[in-house]
């Protein structure tokens, strides 16, 4: 009876976090009422009612008894959240990539000059957040927190902080998403919600970060797991490029613009060491952590070389903060700096293909589950995207080479390689993984549903890659082209309709890739409706059978 | 304080500091006494089965 008394109890800190959603509603309609600034107060206006539901359900829960701890199992509610909320943002993410590809691809039809809303400069950061931090950061927290309670052997810390971070997360997107479409952003790359967004941001990373350490802490296996380090790596260093990147001062406290402290070339520098460590450790690291744990899952084989992961980790970590200034080329920006990005970007080529040879070796002795296992497909696919967009970026950051690659597709191209190819992959490859685990099915519903996926998206990816490497290349060749007066061969315009073919073909591959992750969601659903949990399946049939 | 010498230590001082703190991972990832502990560890992801106990 003792045992159930315990289980009964809600978790730690939910009276806590039901003070803070009223106080917060309450503060939120009283900015909304007092704000003179439109934007500013349907943001407002959206927090009070995330603070309104947070304390609704919150409420519900704890009169109700349905919201319990039960501190001797592994905290997989949260996610289960989390699994969810990748795959829905997966389809609006890429959902939104396809408008914006139409866009470019037939601008007469696509463009609304009475919706300013849907205008392309309105929407691109709708999808390059929506994929990158509401897709990819979703995946990224689910998987740590699969992945760092299975490895040390411990329950997550910090009662309701993990739903804290899930749900506050969600706000965050939804603030930032809301906020572009009604013409708020700082005009940073991928750091574009205002002032009051990154503060509540910053919040939730570092219960996120408190969340994590916490595990760690209480751990009962002594030794860390590699795929932890990644993990901490990607969100200490978020934390980091993230308060200084968008060190910024607000109009005022009842106004959504503001004005970063930085100017100049010196901005330029701060952005690009951003941006490109948004790559690094967001798009690279954490998703390394996923690689690390889920790979030698699904073949069932260890790491290939754990010294090898061990040296992977600290080389990339050391190298990748350097190489922002390969944005800068031909810039105001001191020309050893650019030589500096360039040079640390070419080493980490080296620590990348140690990771992907490591990645790909883990399959030795179970190469046979690329013909079986689509799942296992996907993910070596991911590796093997992995290991090209790590070699296409060094090249990329050759200053001779970015003369002609910069401001060109060539650029969009790499970083879908990256995206759609590794990070992408890896990701689905990881939910498909996780599903049967969480909803305790013996498998996934249909593999011949996964190998539909695998197949659409993949054409789908060199489709769109291709078409970028010749759209990019051919514009970067138009814009140098001269005369023989010396004058410009092309006006910018030419160089934008000779593009249409390209921007047809890339549109047709983001769809494809769109395809398939609603497939992948069709099938996760079916999934988790299959009759039976695992156990109970087998322990029924014998009862039945003496019935 | 001049920019000179700030930038001495920033620049020289740090190549060395970064240098060593880099060279002190890779001397723990190949110190030879851990190899049964990174034998285990490699198979870390393949025994996590169950409850958290």
């Amino acid at each position: 009876m003792s045992a159930s008394a315990t289980v009964a109890a809600p978790p730690k800190g939910s009276g806590a976090v039901l003070v803070l959603s009223v106080l917060a509603a309450f503060l939120a309609i009283m900015a909304a009422g007092l704000s003179e600034d439109p934007i500013f107060r349907f943001q407002a206006g959206l927090a009070c009612l995330a603070g309104v539901i947070s304390a609704f359900f919150l409420i519900g829960g704890l009169a109700g008894g349905t919201l319990r701890d039960a501190p001797d199992r592994y905290a997989d509610g949260v996610i289960k959240a989390g699994v969810v909320a990748t795959m829905f943002w997966a389809a609006v993410g890429l959902l939104v990539g396809v408008v914006i590809a139409s866009q470019l691809a037939w601008p007469r039809i696509f463009y609304f000059p009475e919706a300013g809303w849907l205008n392309f400069g309105r929407l691109r950061p709708v999808h390059t957040s929506g994929v990158i931090f509401a897709f990819g950061g979703n995946a990224l927290i689910a998987t740590s927190f699969w992945v760092v309670q299975r490895t040390c052997k411990a329950r997550l810390a910090g009662g309701i902080a993990p739903w804290f971070v899930f749900w506050g997360y969600q706000l965050f997107i939804v603030l930032a998403a809301t906020g572009y479409l009604a013409g708020a952003t700082q005009g940073r790359e991928y750091a574009e919600p205002e002032w009051y967004v990154d503060i509540w941001l910053t919040i939730v990373w570092v219960v996120y970060l408190l969340v994590f350490l916490g595990t760690i802490w209480k751990r009962r296996e002594p030794h860390i797991y590699v795929a932890n380090w990644f993990y901490l790596a990607f969100i200490v260093t978020i934390a980091l490029l993230h308060l200084v990147n968008n060190a910024a001062v607000p109009v005022g406290l009842l106004n959504h613009k503001s004005y970063g402290v930085f100017s100049g070339v010196q901005d330029a520098l701060v952005q690009w060491w951003y941006g490109h460590n948004a790559v690094g450790f967001f798009l690279t690291a954490g998703f390394l952590g996923m690689m690390y744990y889920f790979v030698p899952k699904r073949v069932e084989r260890p790491v290939y070389s754990y010294r090898l992961s061990i040296v992977h980790f600290w080389a990339l970590i050391f190298i990748y903060i350097w190489a922002g200034p390969h944005h800068l080329h031909y810039t105001a920006l001191p020309q050893w700096a650019q030589t500096l990005g360039m040079t640390f970007s070419i080493m980490l080529w080296m620590p990348s293909w140690g990771g992907m040879i490591n990645g790909l070796m883990t399959l030795s002795g179970a190469w046979d589950k690329l013909r079986t296992d689509p799942v296992v497909r996907m993910m070596v696919v991911s590796i093997a995207f992995y290991g090209m967009s790590t070699f296409e970026g060094p090249v990329m950051s050759i200053r001779a080479v970015n003369a002609l690659s910069h401001y060109t597709d060539w650029t969009i191209g790499h970083v879908h390689s990256g995206a759609l190819g590794w990070v992408g992959f890896i990701s689905f490859g990881a939910v498909y993984c996780m599903v049967p685990w969480l909803w305790k099915k013996p498998a996934i519903y249909s593999n011949k549903l996964i190998e539909w996926h695998f197949w659409l998206a993949t054409t789908g990816i060199l489709l769109y890659i291709a078409a970028m490497w010749v759209s990019g290349i051919m514009e970067g060749l138009m814009w140098r082209e001269y005369t023989p007066q010396g004058f410009l061969a092309y006006s910018f315009i030419e160089t934008v309709s000779a593009k249409h073919v390209e921007n047809v073909i890339r549109m047709v591959g983001g769809a494809m890739y769109l395809a398939g992750a609603l497939i992948m969601i069709v099938n996760l659903w079916r999934t988790a409706r299959m009759p039976g949990a695992v156990e109970p399946a087998v322990a029924a049939a014998p009862a039945l059978a003496t019935a | 304080m001049t920019y000179e010498t700030v930038a001495r230590i920033a620049q020289q001082g740090g190549l060395i500091y970064f240098g060593l703190i880099f060279l002190a991972g890779v001397a723990y990832a190949l110190w030879p006494s851990k190899t049964a502990e990174y034998r285990r560890a490699a198979r870390l992801p393949l025994e996590d089965e169950g409850d958290p106990r």
